[in-house]
């Protein structure tokens, strides 16, 4: 039996899908594997690519943050956010990326601005994971 | 008998009133264009929120029973010194009586409270709360306005962060939210509830399911906690902002009716008016031709 998969952010439901063979997260810990029949399972999310294997098809999202659930072959991902690569503006990706770059270079310098250092260095993180996601799917077709 | 002049006057206002009744209608129906936006986003939100309810429901489980000083401090209960409200209102008016509803609620929720704690302070949404409670002198923490018609997640979490970065340092030690709740197009009802100290949801269904937890359910809480709350915001805020709609809706649907029904009357009247004016002219043209004729 395949994996019944909705990903949900506060603002809508991103994707649902009854049919998902394989799912790969990117789960706080590391990145995890999901098949049918998996152990009920909570666990937090990190920034990273999410892939989920269905008939005929490869759906690959860019997850930040959340939670993830499973159960009884029901996986349900609370997400911070989640966009489909085709989604992903690479130019605003790169100017986040060089932003938090010079800010981080900035505060090493500056001294100790320990709230700032963190959220650019999450920023900076969410940058890079959009640029690997957008640029991967440019490089190998996703949908099979 | 009316003069020629009193009768332009009617004609006059009758003109005055029909383009108000044109204004009430043209906001009318963008009223209700935006109520029913306001209100597929409000559903939008729906899954999230349940599904973080359930999740938390069955998490919070797992971490009851440790010792209450172990606890995630948002869920900690303590003495309240500091009692602190979060109160949502539109910021424009012509909706109605949906803002001096709120602001009567928010006012006596403050009122309840103050005897019992040191300090009771405000955090507002939106201008009509904030100059009311401005007015009042009262004590406030922080205050947000033009969040929009349709408020998205990056509006709430400024708001989330002061009130939890407050909870969590001590500052405040307990925190309501006051919003106009949407229970249909003709019903909005001020609805107040505890978000801080952290209460687990009710009503959830709770599997008993042997679950594996990465990292530990403490920790795992500790992620989930502050988006509980940052969600719960956002779904009185999103309810809000329909209510607001549709209070603004109702209101200038009966504006239009009333500036319509004002119409008729006045036509009424103009009409008689003339008719009055026209048989006084022709009365003195009568009365006339017969005194040169007799």
């Amino acid at each position: 039996m395949p994996l019944a998969l909705s990903i949900v952010t506060a603002e809508r439901t991103i994707l649902s899908r009854e049919d998902v063979q394989r799912l790969v997260v990117p789960a706080s810990e590391g990145q995890i594997t999901v098949l049918p029949s998996h152990a009920p399972l909570m666990t937090s999310l990190g920034y990273g690519a999410l892939t989920a294997y269905c008939p005929g098809e490869i759906i690959v999202m860019a997850v930040f943050g959340g939670f993830l659930q499973v159960a009884h072959d029901q996986v349900i991902i609370l997400a911070d956010a989640a966009e489909r690569p085709d989604q992903i503006d690479e130019q605003r990706a790169e100017a986040a990326r060089d932003r938090a770059v010079r800010r981080i270079a900035g505060e090493l310098v500056g001294g100790e601005q320990q709230l700032d250092l963190a959220r650019a260095r999450l920023a900076l993180a969410r940058a890079t994971t959009r640029l690997r996601i957008a640029r991967a799917r440019r490089g190998a077709p996703v949908s099979a | 008998m009316p003069g020629a002049g009193a009768v332009r006057a009617i004609r006059d206002r009758i003109k005055s009133v029909q383009s108000t009744a044109k204004v009430t209608n043209a906001m009318q129906l963008v009223a209700a264009s935006k109520m029913r936006r306001a209100q597929s986003r409000a559903l939008a939100s729906r899954p999230y929120a349940d599904r973080m309810r359930a999740v938390l429901a069955q998490l919070s489980g797992y971490a009851e029973g440790a010792d209450p000083s172990e606890l995630h401090p948002l869920l900690q209960q303590r003495p309240v010194k500091h009692f602190a409200f979060i109160h949502i209102t539109a910021d424009r008016g012509l909706a109605g009586g949906l803002n001096a509803n709120m602001n009567r609620a928010g006012a006596a929720l403050a009122l309840e409270h103050q005897p019992h704690v040191e300090r009771v302070s405000v955090v507002t949404v939106g201008r009509k709360g904030r100059d009311f409670f401005r007015r009042a002198g009262f004590p406030s923490l922080a205050e947000f306005t033009a969040i929009g018609d349709y408020p998205g997640m990056a509006q709430v979490l400024p708001i989330a962060r002061i009130v939890m970065d407050d909870y969590m340092a001590g500052n405040i030690d307990q925190v309501f939210i006051g919003y106009q709740r949407f229970v249909s197009t003709a019903v909005q009802r001020p609805t107040l509830r505890q978000i801080l100290p952290v209460t687990a949801p009710e009503g959830a269904e709770v599997s008993m399911v042997d679950f594996l937890f990465e990292p530990s359910p403490q920790q795992l809480l500790e992620t989930l906690l502050p988006r509980y709350v940052e969600m719960q915001i956002y779904e009185a805020i999103l309810d809000a902002a329909a209510s607001e709609q549709s209070a603004r809706m109702v209101a200038m649907q009966s504006a239009t009716d009333a500036a319509q029904d004002m119409v008729s009357n006045l036509t009424l009247i103009y009409n008689k008016a003339r008719q009055e004016l026209i048989t006084g002219e022709l009365l003195d043209i009568v009365g006339g031709t017969a005194a040169l004729e007799g």
